[in-house]
């Protein structure tokens, strides 16, 4: 009865916010909490495009699916569908590789682009054109970049050595999913550190010039904590947009050659949509995503507030 | 580009399939349900607009059905049609998504012979039987047509049929002293290593998809599945070997493949530029060859029956049904305008143009087809054609199989290894059918 009172009381005094919000809720419950349950009691049954029920014209057929329990997350988990593991390992090494070149390539401009230097707004447009160009238009470009008789080869027999079919080979195809998304990822981090940059007291490095730090100390003692909440932020966010990162690896090689490079969300899609659509298979591989970067997003934040304490 | 099928099974299976069609146009006919009600109907007073998804290339063929379109709308005044060009890769996803989610399906569609079946057992499809779609059906071969039946009724019309042949660059077989098409694989092999040690360019393109992959496997005497004793077959020994032959044409450098998404265009890209002299591809393509720098004197492209193995030479029969949307608001309209688009005048026109076969026989003597000589070169390799199992879910089985083909030209993995893996995703897709 109490947390009902005091959510009763705080309704009175607060009515006027909750009136504001409600529109928010209800839409995002529609719109994001109804899929998600639904999404969820699907993983738990054996769900397929034959068996969902649906009713077409003259065409009248029930929904035959059933429960199943738990038993396709066993089947994922276990390693009996085949693919979990192997697809998982590609899809660490693919977030990690990308975000630690989104965050190193990104500051790096930043701290460049931060200097009073000539054409400086003109570089930065440059640098933002990645962004603004859609992923599938991006993705497009970059596969006829790396097609057969695409600019690449062409460089390399002007040469005279021969072409390289770039997607068809697994550890090529990863250099290059890797490569057209660090290059679409970079303005953003770029932009984000730019104004990071920009709330960095300058009296810190008038300090640090009095103290007589060198180019680096200063990098390291003022520039870097100075970043840190941005850092922190754009980190996690980055990880959670290169994990979940479905178009460039579906645009560009469709998870070829054999499946090599797809993730994991490329693959739960290729579950749901390729074939046979099943759909508790998808559903289960989404719960378990998920999960995973439900986890990774407590403990990130959790050891960052007690590094931020420490300091 | 896949082209699957489940056309031409045996003669004994087809003359069945006549039969039941004929059986069940009686039925329908004489118990006057609604269906047949609507055959009733007066055309001109049919209202509405005809929502078609064409699956035909965009560029090549789709032109050549608007003057077709015009002149229906021209004698149906009451009928629109709303013309969709949709690539074939993307159209049987966006028709299953927009089919089940039951909003933005097309009233008609051009289906593979292959998604047939597999969209009337989901119930996606509308019967025909007894409807003006099937106007004069017994001119339909019986091969193309039997794809049309599930269940004892009538799903679709045939309207086009195909199957793979091998295609040559004559003129560069004649540079390097080849006088006739190989006939088997190992001829295959030996000419198109001739061909590169004589004129430089590539002698043969192999399209990585497992589609492509069936000659080889007809060619041993094997099949991915066998039906009739519910088992699959996909990796047992004459499918190893057949595999091992495509495998030891890349490996020796005598074809060239692409195993990426980009891996048809790029055949297609090399062989109309002179750049390859021989690939294995339907008569679909021979429309986009022609305009090719390669193939600008039309009398240079060589069309044979795909090269043999050790047992014969075959190759799947494929093509393309004209189906209707089970929740379609306008069945009367889209019944009309199969029924024009498929009859044998349009149909011969469209052939002759777009370079495909007609599915009725009587298109065959009209002399838009009967001068047309890439149609007639087909008609050798049409024969020699294997029909594919009947099974709803067969068209499914090319997805799983494209991985694993993919991996053993792009050497990940061992032949039996990634056949065994097809073999284990096929049993899931096929419940009921055992293992080898």
């Amino acid at each position: 009865m109490r947390p009902l009172k005091r959510l009763g009381r705080s309704f009175d005094k607060y009515w006027y916010g909750w009136a504001m919000a409600a529109p928010v809720v209800i839409v995002m419950l529609v719109l994001v909490g109804y899929p998600f349950i639904w999404g969820a009691y699907l993983s738990t049954t054996n769900a397929d495009e034959s068996n969902i029920g649906h009713d077409i014209g003259v065409n009248h057929i029930p929904p035959s699916y059933h429960s199943v329990g738990l038993h396709n997350y066993w089947d994922i988990l276990s390693g009996n569908d085949g693919h979990f593991y192997s697809t998982l390992t590609w899809t660490l090494i693919w977030t990690f590789v990308n975000v630690f070149f989104h965050i190193t390539i990104g500051l790096g401009l930043a701290v460049l682009l931060n200097r009073k230097i000539r054409f400086r707004g003109g570089y930065r447009l440059m640098l933002i054109l990645p962004w603004a160009v859609p992923g599938f238009v991006a993705a497009f470009a970059w596969r006829l970049l790396y097609n057969d008789n695409g600019v690449f080869n062409a460089v390399l027999k002007y040469f005279g050595m021969h072409g390289v079919q770039w997607l068809a080979q697994p550890t090529s195809a990863k250099i290059a999913v890797i490569a057209v998304n660090v290059w679409m990822g970079v303005p953003f981090m770029m932009v984000s550190f730019l104004g990071g940059l920009q709330t960095i007291p300058k009296e810190l490095y008038e300090a640090a010039e009095m103290d007589g730090a060198t180019a680096w100390q200063r990098f390291r003692m003022v520039t870097l904590p100075g970043l840190r909440p941005v850092m922190m932020t754009v980190t996690l966010l980055g990880v959670i947009w290169t994990f979940n990162k479905f178009d460039v690896i579906f645009l560009v090689t469709e998870g070829g050659p054999a499946g090599s490079t797809d993730i994991l969300v490329t693959h739960a899609y290729q579950v749901a949509f390729a074939n046979i659509r099943q759909y508790a298979e998808a559903a289960s591989y989404g719960v378990v995503i998920l999960s995973m970067l439900l986890v990774f997003a407590t403990v990130y934040r959790r050891s960052q507030a007690k590094l931020e304490v420490q300091a | 580009m896949r082209r699957s099928t489940a056309a031409k099974r045996g003669a004994g299976i087809a003359a069945i399939a006549v039969l039941a069609l004929a059986a069940s146009a009686c039925s329908s006919s004489k118990s006057g349900g609604s269906a047949s009600g609507s055959a009733a109907k007066d055309p001109a007073s049919v209202k509405g607009t005809v929502t078609w998804w064409d699956t035909s290339d965009a560029t090549n063929e789709a032109p050549n059905y608007q003057p077709i379109i015009k002149a229906f709308e021209a004698k149906y005044p009451n009928i629109k049609v709303n013309y969709v060009n949709v690539p074939f890769s993307d159209a049987e996803d966006k028709f299953k998504t927009a089919a089940q989610s039951g909003s933005g399906a097309p009233d008609v569609l051009r289906a593979d012979v292959g998604w047939t079946p597999a969209f009337a057992q989901l119930g996606y499809l509308q019967p025909l039987d007894g409807t003006p779609a099937l106007a004069n059906d017994s001119d339909y071969m019986p091969g193309p047509y039997a794809s049309d039946h599930y269940n004892g009724k009538i799903y679709g019309v045939p309207q086009v049929t195909d199957t793979l042949s091998l295609l040559y660059n004559k003129d560069l077989l004649a540079k390097a002293g080849i006088t006739t098409a190989p006939k088997t694989w190992d001829e295959l092999k030996t000419d198109s290593l001739q061909i590169k040690a004589k004129t430089g360019v590539d002698g043969t393109f192999l399209n990585a998809a497992s589609y492509y992959l069936l000659p080889f496997i007809y060619g041993e005497g094997g099949d991915i599945i066998d039906a009739s004793a519910k088992k699959i077959t996909v990796n047992d020994a004459t499918a190893l070997k057949a595999v091992g032959i495509a495998q030891d044409l890349v490996k020796s450098g005598a074809a060239v493949t692409d195993v990426t998404k980009d891996g048809y265009n790029n055949m297609q890209t090399a062989f109309k530029d002179g750049k390859v002299a021989m690939v294995v591809n339907g008569p679909w393509s021979t429309a986009d060859d022609l305009k090719g720098s390669a193939f600008s004197n039309a009398d240079n492209l060589g069309i044979a029956t795909v090269p043999a193995g050790s047992v014969k030479a075959g190759a799947p029969v494929g093509g393309h049904n004209l189906v209707v949307y089970a929740g379609s608001k306008n069945l009367d309209a889209s019944y009309l305008f199969i029924a024009y688009l498929n009859d044998a005048q349009n149909q011969a026109t469209i052939a002759a143009k777009n370079n495909v076969l007609p599915t009725r026989t009587s298109a065959y003597s009209d002399p838009q087809v009967a001068n047309n000589k890439i149609l007639s070169a087909f008609e050798g390799p049409l024969k020699n054609a294997v029909g594919r199992p009947p099974v709803a879910g067969a068209s499914d089985l090319f997805t799983p199989l494209d991985t694993d083909y993919q991996a053993i030209l792009g050497g990940q993995k061992s032949p039996q290894a990634a056949l065994n893996d097809a073999a284990t995703q096929f049993a899931q897709i096929l419940p009921g059918f055992s293992k080898s």
